[in-house]
């Protein structure tokens, strides 16, 4: 009994979320003494990429699988689909190599990119696909209770799926990293390349294409987005209704550069105008994972939060100490941003100026 | 909800909306809003769709007020859809529509989730059963060719989202579905004449067909409280010192 995880590539590694898609994958086999085998995918004309992914010896050599390698997982499949992402010839890949292994369930992260191609996959195998889950487990073959998240994370819902092939996307921010059955050591990815690396086993898998799956497909622009990007910045500073106006976060951008950082802002700012949507956080906007999120003004609405728990530190700074906010962040400064604000900035440019 | 509160049902099976107002989620506003820009610039015509009870007419009419022309309500009896029945459900709208001699639909566009399930397939799923392409969480989009002109021969969209701080960019040839995200464009507000437009228009009304699921709800709950509390640093600009203490300890002071 198998599980199929889908695992995007995020630069030369897995990307984080497809490694908490992949801890539920494994509690989901675990469950029915079933394994998991990760699935990378490829482009057909550069399959030289592949061997890298899979190592010449195919002995996981390449970086992603290394990763994999070093968490316990003893199967990778990559599949070639050709040049460029194309959501439904993910899913075509998916669809054929669930069939050639008999699994019985297909698991990916809840991004953009795995709920898409997990959505495609239904389409396709005409199954129901059960989205945002934190934990699921077979009860009988193509019987499976999970929880899903509702609104966001504000509510939970218990539910039965009863499909030949269960389909699940996984709330990356709800789900630890931290494998579940037969995890080994934490603190491994040193010796992956050794012990634990040269157990995976990395397959390729040519699915049967039609051209009509590959009629939609990713063209990458060349221009990167200007400055740092929301998603990926290793810092954002937050705005919301408490700053009062669009020439308010001139200060808060001024301490954005300060930190290496950018400008992120709730919901209301942008309804209002005061900032364009791209800058926006929250389950409508951008989903951020930075180091530090400093929240200026933010009253901490679900809507919000469900795009900004994944930060490692929050710190807020809010004139209403009972803010929903006060009850996420680790640290709190009660006070006016206005006034709080341009004295840090002041503080760390005398800091800076001192040094 | 109350106070910006979720409640549940005493039962456990649903939310208590008996406090709470409906409106359209941010998603589909904007998808109704590109719409309606689309048929401005382009010529043609808009129609509003929707599946739910009765009352959900009221969100047609809303929607109607921004300058959609036409709405279609596919009426339930209730129970809740699922993603699968209500993609069939749709599919067989924008199917009946083509055999019925009126000029077919060009453009499918849908918000790209559900606020409250989240599910990311509804357009996708409906794309497949009309054999249709298909982009997701579109945040700019165009026509190409000529388009807006009924049947649309070679008529295509350019449509583009951010994938890890790059443009992507996918090209469909019509008809085809596009699922769109808010920041696509800031949605109008209703005029007066709109309001008094949507409250006379006439809602076509049509019942589809319920059907099962496997995946079935059983239960609602909230989840646990998050106890964990700030550490309060100070208050005002008397917590400066200790802010850039903190912010030196976590690294983000070079």
């Amino acid at each position: 009994m198998t599980v199929l995880c889908l695992v995007e590539r995020d630069g030369d590694g897995p990307a984080d979320a497809s490694l908490r898609a992949l801890a539920l994958a494994r509690d989901l086999a675990a469950s029915a003494g079933g394994d998991v085998a990760a699935v990378l995918f490829s482009g057909a004309d550069e399959l030289a990429g592949a061997d890298e992914l899979a190592g010449d010896d195919g002995s996981g050599a390449g970086a992603p699988v290394r990763e994999l390698a070093a968490l316990g997982i003893a199967d990778a499949y990559v599949v070639t689909a050709g040049d460029g992402y194309a959501p439904a010839a993910w899913a075509r890949g998916l669809a054929e190599l669930a069939v050639t292994c008999a699994a019985a369930a297909v698991v990916a992260a809840a991004t953009d990119r795995g709920s898409e191609v997990l959505a495609h996959l239904g389409a396709i195998t005409g199954q129901p696909v059960a989205a945002n889950c934190v934990s699921a487990r077979w009860v009988a073959p193509g019987y499976c209770e999970l929880v899903r998240q509702r609104w966001a994370g504000s509510l939970l819902e218990d539910a039965a799926l009863e499909a030949t092939l269960a389909l699940l996307t996984v709330a990356a921010d709800a789900v630890p990293a931290v494998p579940g059955a037969g995890a080994p050591p934490t603190g491994v990815a040193g010796t992956a390349a050794t012990a634990a690396g040269t157990d995976i086993k990395v397959q390729l898998f040519r699915p049967d294409l039609a051209e009509a799956d590959r009629r939609v497909r990713a063209v990458e622009s060349a221009e990167r987005s200007a400055g740092v990007s929301l998603a990926t910045a290793r810092v954002v500073v937050g705005g919301g209704r408490g700053v009062g106006g669009p020439e308010g976060f001139e200060v808060l951008e001024e301490l954005a550069g300060l930190l290496g950082g950018t400008l992120g802002v709730s919901r209301v700012v942008t309804s209002q105008g005061w900032r364009p949507h791209r800058q926006q956080v929250g389950q409508t906007g951008t989903k951020i994972s930075p180091e530090l999120y400093l929240a200026c003004g933010i009253s901490g609405a679900i809507q919000h939060m469900a795009g900004c728990l994944s930060a490692k530190h929050i710190v807020a700074v809010n004139t209403d100490p009972d803010a929903p906010i006060i009850a996420h962040a680790d640290y709190a400064v009660i006070g006016d941003l206005s006034q709080v604000i341009p004295a840090l900035v002041a503080a760390i440019r005398d800091r800076a100026g001192a040094a | 909800m109350v106070g910006g509160r979720v409640v549940v049902t005493a039962d456990g099976q649903d939310v208590d909306t008996r406090m709470s107002g409906f409106t359209v989620s941010p998603h589909e506003e904007c998808a109704v809003e590109e719409a309606v820009q689309l048929a401005e610039r382009e010529g043609g015509s808009v129609t509003v769709l929707t599946l739910g009870p009765p009352e959900a007419a009221d969100q047609l009419r809303d929607m109607l007020a921004l300058g959609a022309q036409h709405a279609l309500l596919l009426e339930t009896d209730g129970r809740e859809w699922g993603p699968i029945a209500t993609a069939a459900a749709i599919a067989g709208a924008v199917t009946r529509r083509a055999d019925s001699g009126e000029p077919p639909y060009d453009l499918l566009l849908f918000g790209n989730e559900a606020a409250d399930t989240g599910d990311y397939q509804v357009g996708i799923r409906v794309a497949h059963a009309l054999g249709w392409p298909v982009a997701s969480g579109i945040k700019r989009l165009t026509l190409t060719g000529g388009a807006g002109g009924g049947a649309g021969g070679g008529a295509g969209a350019a449509a583009s989202r951010e994938y890890r701080g790059t443009q992507e960019t996918y090209h469909l040839t019509l008809p085809a579905v596009v699922s769109v995200k808010e920041g696509i464009n800031l949605p109008r507000y209703p005029s007066l004449p709109g309001r008094l437009r949507a409250k006379r228009a006439k809602i076509e009304v049509f019942r589809p067909e319920w059907q099962p699921e496997g995946l079935r709800k059983t239960g609602l709950r909230l989840p646990q409280e998050t106890s964990g509390r700030a550490q309060v640093l100070g208050t005002g600009v008397d917590a400066v010192p200790a802010l850039v203490a903190l912010l030196d300890e976590l690294g983000v002071l070079s």
